[in-house]
């Protein structure tokens, strides 16, 4: 796999330079505000990331609909990054300085979020990063609109621990920076309660694992041990397909070895028939099946912009959907959208949230959500069996972790820094 | 059945105990509903009723209790309502707060009565309440529905049962077991059962004999659930069993060792036949002509898809015959994966030919652009295949679980490899291929004409890569990166086995396969394609040719 991946992604970068930007909307003679849309139209991400660049185009429409903002109408600029890394990079460059957009909405992978942190601090932009993410981090540039570990991952092991009686754990992921560091906050967190060594199996895999017939089995065979067993699945995107497939077959039912993932969705199962893994759940902040009447004019509003029936909602369209509500209000609250304006006045912007409460914008730029686990059902959505009775205000920096308990976040002033060591009292630098 | 109304108390053990009364000390809840549930007839339901509109409230706690209570009747009737709650298709209608069963019928519910069965005509989903179950509400109704079902009268249903409660391993059960055991007539399922029985022994206060006894049973058994309830006998006090326990787990633990072997030359021989069919058509291109097709992965892609469209057409027009859409996705996937290759070949490869260079970027180019293709037809997302019946599920040889998927692509990849190989030696068409490979020049002067082995050759490696596709669809996504996945490693099967030799990439199929399953329980997943690329690097080395190599002029051609 390795040798020929750096020519791949070569060959990507080629023709993501030569698919190269395209501009939305009429050129008016007006002036209009520009919103930039980060997301892989193109290579492997491309399965995720379509979805949330349609989103934001119906967002800007709605908001078009609506007036606008501050008078002008919004313009969205889309530019293809390709699934490549260094990429992103480049095209968030050409979205601020060429394109001169106010904000920019976009990203997917941490390290395609890590990759343009450096840019947006440089030239001071705004990026609404709408995907649960390993946390660790908090940058003034950057909003976290999805969940933070705190979030999804601890409530999920708690609701196993307590309600399933879950005693022994297979933390599994695909081998890259948000599984690690998500896993290493999990065992920190399971030792903590109690969990012995030997009842934590970890096991990584490569991107777009497909032969898991080694893995399930081991799996089984750990499960075997006398004790409740769970598997902690932070396995990503295409690699999920494959595993649950084998699940299904090897015959292991959510009843005996229930499997909560972290990045499977509803747009995740779509490609899949759900009949064996009924039962299986999922941790998410929200569910296209919560009923509340925001969230039931979302999905129709969805379909008719997608012009698809069959099209589902998931939780990372939820977090744009927040994060643009939050974008246009605080700079109707700024009365610009100069970033410096902005970022002081996000801070305590709140908005509804699709699962029927609202969602404020904290001082660390995390949110705060609601968490809800599901299980999945036949028809390939989730049914809530669980969620949290208020709202949790997204971590930036994780409780369990040695070197980042005594951190805290808090972009206002006066103490404007992302990784404040409350222990010694200093601010660590700025950026994480 | 039998539902008899002097079951008030648990008595001791005996052969002609009525069902009833075994599910109380089963649940051991409340005594009174099940004085009240008589024979069978209208009464029944009359007290069945309550409880099964009970169903409908509170919480999945509430929903257990009631559940319990249910089991505690004894009655058969019950049975269809608790299937179908753990299904989920059990309802609350808004209106009368009734419990009803709902099966999706068009847009709308086809209700009948969870008791009589009787139908109620349909109405709109919105007009119901769905009775929500979790994973520990289902293993409480599996575990119920094994105690109700233990004496019916179909086999399977019996032994289901039997499983039911071994996995339950409740100490309460032993009486309902000893009857049942006692009244059983097929062996396997009396076999079962008192392997269910000792389960639960292993989980109840009796003697220590009994239990040693038990660990003996379980011992024969000798699987992982065997080890896993031992395992957890191990932590007692008394020094015999401890004893046992260590005796009967270290035998189970050779067992195993015996049969982990097995497993990891099954795994990987079936990641081999993975491995195979998505490299055996590159052995034609690759091997056989000597272009390097960089968008061999988009052929087996196109393959995945048509069979996507297949099914859909069948979906659409024949939802009946779905589980022979494999058929037919078969020959319409050679047809547009081949000629989608003879257009590659024609239209790029032949104006490049002895550039290798060129041809690589040009296939490169080829594949980026079918793969965004598909991206702008299909969409990004995954489109989802069904497994036809006969795909789906698993059999069991001894403790060796082979699924019906993987056994199928083995068998599909043989077959695939011995057509192959058949027409490459006994057919025409294989001779001119084989002489125009061996030398072109030669081959042109004696009269072959060259370009027309060309395209029907690249054609049928497409077509044979198309087909694989089919076969892929079935155990991972289907997807425009699909190809992209098994690009790498068809190039290292054919490299490893010896560019121009089918023979060769069978062998270097199944090699890299097995070896990949035994190196992955030590070394993890990731590590193990490492250590098998960097053993095939150091291979290329000693045998530059791969492990069958060709000899003669022709190589060096």
């Amino acid at each position: 796999m390795t040798m020929f991946s750096k020519k791949f992604f070569a060959g990507m970068a080629l023709s993501g330079l030569m698919a190269s930007t395209a501009v939305t909307g009429a050129f008016a003679q007006e002036e209009t505000i520009k919103v930039g849309i980060l997301h892989s139209l193109s290579g492997t991400m491309a399965i995720s990331e379509t979805t949330l660049k349609d989103v934001m185009l119906m967002l800007i429409e709605e908001q078009n609909k609506k007036g606008g903002l501050l008078g002008k109408k919004l313009e969205a600029v889309v530019v293809d990054p390709a699934s490549d890394w260094p990429l992103f990079a480049e095209k968030a460059r050409e979205l601020i300085q060429v394109n001169g957009v106010s904000a920019v909405f976009g990203c997917w992978t941490s390290v395609s979020r890590k990759s343009v942190l450096p840019v947006f601090e440089e030239l001071n932009s705004l990026l609404f990063y709408p995907v649960q993410y390993e946390g660790e981090e908090s940058q003034r540039n950057v909003f976290y609109t999805g969940a933070a570990p705190n979030q999804q991952a601890i409530p999920a092991v708690d609701y196993l621990m307590n309600e399933e009686g879950v005693e022994r754990w297979v933390l599994a992921g695909t081998d890259y920076v948000y599984p690690r560091t998500t896993n290493k906050i999990l065992e920190a967190y399971l030792k903590a309660k109690g969990v012995a060594e030997e009842d934590i199996m970890i096991n990584y895999t490569p991107f777009g694992h497909s032969d898991w017939q080694t893995i399930v089995s081991d799996i089984k065979a750990f499960g075997s041990a006398g004790k409740k067993t769970a598997v902690v699945s932070t396995i990503n995107g295409d690699a999920n397909v494959p595993f649950y497939k084998e699940l299904g077959n090897a015959g292991i039912k959510a009843e005996d070895i229930p499997v909560v993932a972290f990045s499977v969705g509803e747009e995740e199962l779509a490609g899949l028939d759900t009949g064996p893994l009924v039962g299986h759940l999922a941790a998410w902040n929200y569910f296209q099946s919560v009923d509340t009447p925001v969230n039931g004019e979302f999905i129709k509003a969805w379909k008719a912009y997608i012009g698809d029936d069959k099209r589902v909602t998931n939780d990372p369209m939820e977090a744009h959907y927040i994060g643009f509500n939050m974008w246009v209000k605080a700079v109707e609250k700024a009365g610009t959208t100069d970033p410096d304006a902005v970022i002081d006045a996000i801070v305590g912007v709140s908005v509804p949230n699709l699962t029927g409460g609202y969602s404020a914008m904290m001082p660390n730029h995390h949110i705060t959500k609601p968490v809800l686990i599901g299980e999945i059902q036949e028809d390939g959505q989730f049914e809530t069996v669980w969620e949290t009775s208020g709202l949790v205000v997204g971590d930036a920096w994780s409780d369990y972790l040695e070197g980042s308990k005594d951190l805290i976040a808090d972009w206002r002033k006066p103490l404007n820094c992302g990784n404040f060591n409350t222990a010694t009292g200093k601010c660590g630098g700025s950026g994480s | 059945m039998n539902a008899s109304v002097n079951a008030n108390a648990p008595s001791p053990a005996g052969a002609q105990r009525p069902l009833p009364a075994l599910l109380l000390a089963l649940l051991l809840t409340l005594l009174p509903l099940a004085l009240l549930s008589s024979a069978a007839g209208a009464q029944d339901h009359a007290t069945l009723r309550p409880l099964v509109d009970a169903l409908g409230k509170g919480s999945f706690s509430d929903t257990e209790k009631q559940v319990a209570a249910l089991a505690a009747t004894g009655d058969p009737a019950v049975v269809p309502a608790l299937e179908a709650l753990t299904n989920g298709d059990l309802y609350v209608r808004k209106a009368d707060k009734a419990v009803v069963i709902g099966k999706r019928a068009g847009g709308s519910l086809a209700l009948t009565d969870p008791l009589t069965g009787e139908a109620l005509g349909s109405t709109a989903s919105s007009a119901l309440d769905k009775i929500r179950v979790n994973n520990r509400l289902r293993r409480t109704i599996r575990a119920a529905l094994g105690g109700l079902t233990l004496r019916a009268a179909d086999a399977n249903t019996r032994r289901q049962a039997a499983e039911a409660i071994f996995k339950a391993q409740d100490a309460e059960g032993i009486e309902a077991l000893d009857a049942a055991i006692a009244a059983e007539t097929d062996p396997g399922v009396a076999k079962l059962m008192r392997e269910a029985r000792a389960a639960a022994v292993l989980a109840s206060d009796l003697s220590t004999e009994d239990k040693i006894a038990a660990i003996d049973t379980l011992a024969e058994r000798g699987d992982r659930d065997a080890l896993s309830m031992i395992t957890a006998v191990q932590n007692s006090d008394a020094a015999e069993l401890q004893e046992a326990a260590g005796a009967a787990l270290a035998r189970i633990q050779k067992l195993q060792a015996a049969w982990d072997t097995a497993r990891n030359v099954w795994f990987g021989l079936s990641l081999g036949s993975v491995l195979l069919l998505a490299a055996i058509g590159l052995a034609i291109t690759f091997g056989v002509m000597g272009v390097i097709n960089m968008a061999h992965g988009e052929m087996v892609m196109l393959g995945a898809y048509t069979t996507f469209v297949v099914q859909n057409l069948f979906r659409a027009h024949a939802p009946d015959l779905f589980d022979y859409s494999l058929l037919v996705a078969l020959p319409a996937a050679f047809l547009v994966a081949g000629l989608v290759g003879v257009g590659i070949e024609r239209g790029i490869i032949r104006f490049l030919h002895n550039r290798p260079l060129e041809t690589l970027l040009a296939t490169w180019g080829v594949s980026l652009i079918l793969q965004q293709a598909v991206r702008s037809i299909f969409g990004p997302t995954n489109q989802e295949v069904g497994n036809p019946a006969f795909m789906s599920g698993a059999f069991e040889i001894g403790q060796l679980t082979i699924t019906y998927n993987r056994l199928w692509i083995l068998v599909f990849a043989l077959t695939v490899f011995a057509a192959l190989l058949i027409a490459m030696k006994f057919t025409r068409f294989g001779l001119n291929v084989r002489a125009v490979t061996q030398n072109r020049r030669m081959a042109a002067s004696m009269g072959i004409r060259t370009p027309l082995v060309d395209a029907p050759t690249f054609g049928l490696g497409s077509g044979i890569a198309g087909i694989a596709g089919v076969a892929l669809s079935q155990i991972d996504n289907v997807s425009p990166n699909l190809g992209q996945s098994y690009i790498i490693d068809s190039f290292m099967v054919v490299v490893f086995g010896g560019v121009g030799n089918l023979w060769g990439t069978l062998v270097a199929a199944m090699s890299l396969g097995v070896a990949n399953k035994f190196l992955e329980p030590f070394a993890g997943a990731v590590l193990a394609k490492i250590l098998v690329l960097v053993f095939i690097i150091l291979f290329i080395q000693k045998r530059p040719r791969g492990l069958f190599a060709l000899k003669g002029r022709a190589v060096e051609a």
